[in-house]
């Protein structure tokens, strides 16, 4: 009996091909957002508030990721913002032969930030790197403030991660305090974003830092074609 | 519950590798698992039961070592093993804590006929 050396990484294929649409939104300048959460704590809502708050700014298109339907895709197309909708059937994550197969349709030529609207799922999203530049976390103040000690995995692995749904506070009971500890427990580096994309409350933090990743992507991008 | 994708990907990896030497079948796929990633062991386990009909693995064990979450405090070298409540601040000097151990989905070797 023969014993071979594998050492593979089981995700190989995935990093492969997600490395590959990297170079794409490297080679076009795109800033790649991944944004995940569990299903219900408003990412398609936080993206219909971004998107009206940065109209004019920057072009901004969304890959839209659900199990069944193209609800989410025609919500930000009656934004006048071109998206594509994934539809995965019955598999809980997208993966990075999805993003790029989508790309294959959706071109991004000229699009200076790209969200991608992971599926509702704090679990399974967290192993299938796209190939983005940034991992965002949409987790809702109701959802209850042990939610990142539950997930902590996910939520490690987040750039960001955005606190929704402030407007409810007060009637849901929700403490902001812990949630917020328990975020920086897990994830030590994130930076946070108490918001309500609802109300607008708070998010200006958000913008502010889609706007120095976004510019400082387009720095790097006219630097090199000046080159 | 994405584990059948993940074996799918461990029995094409393997399968790949007994093909470059030429073997009949593959009698064991030895994979390492880290505490500290999304994938369940049992469902691994029982995924691998159902995916691996019709391939070279059909008669395979899978081995599946488990790797603990290990973390070190870059500043003050104090080293643990979260386990639970994970918080990965240091207990000592509160600076973030580094993952040294526990990521791990890696495939180790095969064993061929």
């Amino acid at each position: 009996m023969d014993r071979v050396p594998v050492q593979a990484s089981i995700l190989q294929a995935n990093q492969e091909e997600a490395t590959k649409n990297r170079t794409l939104f490297d080679r076009e300048g795109s800033v790649a957002i991944n944004l995940m959460s569990s299903p219900g704590s408003g990412k398609t809502s936080i993206l219909e508030s971004t998107i009206r708050l940065l109209k004019g700014s920057y072009r901004t298109g969304v890959i839209e990721g659900d199990l069944q339907t193209s609800l989410d895709a025609e919500r930000i197309r009656a934004l006048g913002v071109p998206s594509h909708q994934i539809n995965t059937g019955t598999v809980c994550h997208l993966d990075a032969r999805m993003v790029a197969r989508a790309l294959e349709e959706f071109p991004i030529a000229g699009l200076d930030l790209l969200f991608i609207e992971n599926i509702g799922n704090l679990i399974c999203p967290s192993s299938y790197y796209l190939g983005e530049h940034w991992r965002v976390i949409v987790c809702s103040v109701v959802e209850g403030a042990d939610k990142p000690k539950k997930y902590p995995v996910m939520f490690n692995k987040a750039d960001v991660v955005i606190l929704n749904k402030m407007d409810l506070i007060e009637q849901s009971g929700a403490d902001l305090q812990t949630l917020s500890r328990n975020v920086r427990e897990v994830s030590p580096r994130a930076r946070i974003f108490a918001l309500s994309c609802r109300t607008g409350e708070g998010m200006g933090g958000w913008l502010e830092w889609l706007r120095e990743v976004t510019g400082r992507r387009l720095s790097a991008t006219s630097a090199k074609a000046g080159a | 519950m994405h584990e059948l994708s993940l074996v799918m990907s461990i029995i094409e990896i393997s399968e790949a590798k007994a093909r470059e030497h030429r073997a009949v079948s593959i009698r064991t796929i030895k994979v390492r698992l880290g505490e500290f990633t999304s994938v369940a062991r049992e469902a691994l386990a029982f995924s691998f039961e159902v995916a691996r009909r019709g391939t070279l693995a059909e008669h395979a064990t899978l081995e599946i070592e488990d790797v603990p979450l290990v973390v070190r405090c870059a500043a003050c070298g104090s080293v643990a093993r979260p386990a639970g409540d994970i918080c990965l601040l240091c207990l000592d000097c509160g600076l973030p804590l580094r993952v040294i151990s526990g990521e791990e989905l890696q495939i180790e070797y095969i064993e061929l006929d």
